[in-house]
């Protein structure tokens, strides 16, 4: 039993550490990528805004897609919504109401490494070894999955850290996979031609999915890539993964038949099975950007459907009609 | 480190003699402090103020366009309070609250302490529309002041004073409970030498005291922590309180009146709640009885209240006993309900509303403390001797205007404890707040929030003002570290 109002901070708390974690490693990949000399692109930091999907609040605020700007509007810029100092901050301020509900351990881990960005401010960007910094972010934020799983009791609201978290990251999944494809492969026809394995190589590691690739798949080839992403079962940010745990959370949530969530077990469990019935040939056949997209729109609709569902409280409308009619009564 | 240089002259200090050696009770804390390097109490302090900015100890100041949070300076040095004194000071605050709870129901109820003029019928403020409201009401085991904070002085070595009792919200408990945990790992081998009363049970006993006045037939009743929100200055208490005690913090919008009961909205649906410890003023707890602009409240919660099937701590109404009028006249509550010696005296206190009392506040405003009656967190008080004449002229307008909502005290030299200044030890006038649970039993912390004005010369301890706080230890009878 949780008020509506905290499993709606929970929720958030961690999509936010799950999203500034997601950045983070973006940042790192490409930073390493960029000093690769062979790398094919003219625009290496391009394609990094066009993940996030908010490549018109990157234009308002910068008129160039240098290396510079981008890292700043992506870690420390205050000003956009989504930046890793936002997300943390926005994460710390849901915790913040919620310090009754998650442990010791949680929230000082919050607080920990929104005291380490406030302090790094500039400095990432100009100095020598930015990587240490987006490290720290990376390992922050996954230790506090790892402090939610290990001091949180497993019960409703640790269901909702799982469900956002998971949400979260099919997202970022789907986005990371779509910009690259759609960039690399602006023709449907062109998968399965000459492709630049450095690039692909590039995204697996993006997602942390290069070595577990490797062991399943061997040598990258794009139909391998989407299907190890998007079907793969047993990989932790695979979209087919992440819907599974998230439906499960959800379970967890509502039981099994509970009519005040229907709307959302049919939204996520519509996506699952979706996934789960799918062929990569079928989805290179359906365009893989069209299948992403349609997975987008589900994915939002799903986190409609939970709002609905557990955080915006109407009463029930029986109650409703007693209340009115004690009203008339009196 | 060592004394050289530490003057006690003029105060009392409550761990060094007037000879400059350490009393009894403070040698093991002194011994180690003088085995410190150079440099090492600074660094002490910088990892016991870094120990609670790390875990969020903060308070919420507002200034320019953002609110930035803070810790509340700390001071290592804790301040002693030896067993035989502190048994003392316990008897007095539980006789003291007794006879404030006798006053409330009393007030509330058939007035016997005016109707034969114990206390003038003028001095309490019947016409107040909020003890109008709560005219009627009984509070569930008659039990009106469940959790108070009294303010105490020491300005010798013989005596507690009390200075003022905080019966609506007090705060300040949960960096009683910090400090412990933070000056334990600064000092945990002195901890090891003294025998230190344990505060840890206080969120038990809060939790108990709560439970307690659930409505009849429940086994477990839902409680809940209810703050006015995020922005208030003690929020970070208000959510450290449930989560020691595990129990749901809410706002008002998480709350609705609904088939006569109050109930909270859950992912689930609606739930009951039995219990509610409220963390905002009688004004705004419901918009339908008192303030009607109150947004932080929720509506209709007063009825369900008087019906009995939620109980609120601490009861609405309860403020009305915790007036600095109303504080003048605490001894003689003590003896008229209790039949006994007030055992903790009372500060000499003059009321404005009374003529030759006026007069002579009037004519010596240079000497006292003047205070708002109805105030509290130190607003509008004006200390004489720190005051300039045009100050002490405005404000004895002020008084001459309402002379009942003003009283004035002396200026007390309240005693000092050693604080860490630069690379040295100074002494810096401190105060008390133990706090005080009134439940089946009534229960005392042991200790409480040592509040300390960390300025040289200051008298001001309030948190708002530049103050700190320091741990209290109060020792146990020799070998009962714990009771």
């Amino acid at each position: 039993m949780l008020l509506s109002r905290v499993a709606n901070s929970i929720y958030w708390m961690t999509r936010y550490i799950e999203r500034a974690e997601n950045i983070a490693r973006f940042i790192d990949v490409n930073l390493q990528l960029s000093l690769d000399q062979f790398t094919p692109s003219s625009d290496p930091w391009g394609p990094l805004i066009d993940v996030t999907g908010d490549r018109a609040a990157f234009d308002e605020l910068y008129d160039s897609t240098t290396r510079a700007n981008v890292m700043r509007f992506l870690t420390l810029d205050r000003r956009y919504p989504n930046s890793i100092a936002n997300c943390i901050a926005l994460a710390r301020d849901n915790a913040r109401t919620i310090r009754d509900i998650i442990t010791s351990e949680m929230w000082q881990q919050i607080n920990a490494m929104h005291i380490t960005v406030k302090r790094a401010a500039d400095d990432v960007i100009r100095e020598d070894r930015p990587v240490d910094f987006y490290r720290a972010v990376k390992e922050g934020c996954l230790l506090f999955s790892a402090n939610t799983d290990a001091t949180m009791s497993h019960n409703e609201g640790f269901e909702f850290c799982k469900l956002g978290r998971m949400l979260e990251r099919a997202d970022k999944t789907s986005r990371v996979m779509d910009v690259k494809y759609f960039l690399l492969l602006p023709d449907a026809e062109d998968v399965g031609g000459a492709l630049d394995t450095v690039q692909w190589a590039a995204l697996l590691r993006s997602v942390g999915a290069l070595e577990m690739y490797r062991q399943v798949h061997g040598v990258i080839t794009p139909g391998n890539v989407a299907a190890f992403l998007i079907l793969d079962r047993q990989f932790p940010r695979s979209l087919t993964h992440c819907l599974e745990q998230a439906q499960g959370a959800l379970v967890h949530i509502t039981g099994p038949h509970n009519g005040h969530s229907t709307a959302v077990q049919r939204c996520v469990g519509r996506l699952r099975s979706q996934l789960q019935f799918s062929q990569i040939d079928e989805i290179i056949d359906f365009g893989l950007h069209e299948y992403i997209d349609d997975t987008q729109t589900q994915l939002n609709k799903i986190d409609e459907a939970i709002d609905k569902a557990f955080f915006r409280f109407t009463p029930p409308a029986e109650d409703i009609f007693a209340q009115q009619s004690a009203q008339m009564q009196q | 480190m060592d004394l050289n240089g530490y003057s006690t002259t003029g105060f009392y200090d409550e761990l060094i003699t007037d000879a400059g050696q350490p009393r009894p009770a403070a040698i093991p804390l002194m011994d180690r402090l003088f085995e410190l390097e150079q440099g090492e109490i600074q660094q002490r302090q910088r990892a016991a103020e870094r120990a609670l900015f790390e875990s969020g100890t903060t308070f919420n100041v507002y200034h320019e366009e953002q609110a930035t949070e803070r810790i509340i300076p700390f001071d290592v040095v804790p301040r002693i309070i030896e067993s035989d004194v502190w048994d003392r000071v316990e008897e007095g605050l539980k006789q003291r609250i007794q006879a404030l709870n006798h006053f409330l129901t009393d007030i509330y109820g058939p007035q016997h302490i005016l109707q034969d003029g114990t206390i003038p019928r003028e001095y309490v403020d019947l016409d107040n529309p909020t003890f109008q409201k709560c005219m009627t009401l009984h509070p569930p085991r008659g039990v009106w002041c469940h959790i108070s904070g009294i303010d105490l002085v020491r300005t010798d070595g013989d005596e507690f004073y009390v200075l003022e009792d905080n019966l609506r919200c007090p705060s300040g408990v949960s960096y009683v409970l910090e400090n412990r945990r933070v000056l334990k790992q600064t000092f945990p081998r002195v901890f090891g030498s003294l025998p230190i009363r344990s505060v840890d049970d206080y969120a038990e006993k809060l939790l108990a005291t709560l439970e307690h006045l659930a409505p009849r037939g429940i086994d477990r009743p839902q409680t809940v922590v209810m703050t006015p929100g995020i922005y208030n200055s003690a929020y970070f208490e208000h959510s450290y309180l449930a989560q020691q005690m595990g129990v749901p913090l809410v706002e008002g919008s998480d709350l609705i009146v609904h088939d006569g009961f109050v109930k909270m909205k859950t992912t689930q649906g609606l739930q009951r709640v039995d219990v509610i410890y409220r963390r905002i003023d009688d004004d705004f707890i419901d918009p339908g009885c008192f303030n009607p602009d109150s947004a932080l409240g929720v509506r209709g919660i007063m009825d369900v209240y008087r019906s009995g099937r939620v109980a609120l701590a601490n009861a609405p109404g309860a403020g009305i006993a915790d007036n600095k009028v109303i504080y003048a006249f605490v001894p003689k509550m003590i003896e008229y309900y209790l039949d006994q010696e007030p055992i903790l005296p009372n500060v000499e206190t003059f009321l404005c509303g009374r003529e030759a009392d006026c007069t002579y506040v009037l004519d010596n405003l240079d000497q006292l403390v003047v205070k708002p009656a109805n105030e509290a967190g130190g607003k509008g008080i004006m200390v004489g001797p720190h005051a300039s004449q045009a100050e002490r002229d405005a404000y004895a307008e002020v008084i001459a205007k309402d002379p009942r909502g003003y009283i004035a005290q002396p200026t007390l030299s309240l005693s000092r404890v050693p604080t860490v200044v630069d690379e040295q030890l100074e002494g810096r006038h401190v105060d008390l707040r133990p706090y005080i649970l009134y439940g089946k039993d009534i229960h005392v912390l042991p200790g409480g929030l040592t509040r300390v004005a960390l300025r040289k010369n200051s008298l001001v301890v309030n948190s708002s003002q530049g103050g700190g706080t320091k741990d209290t230890w109060v020792l146990a009878q020799n070998g009962h570290a714990t009771e």
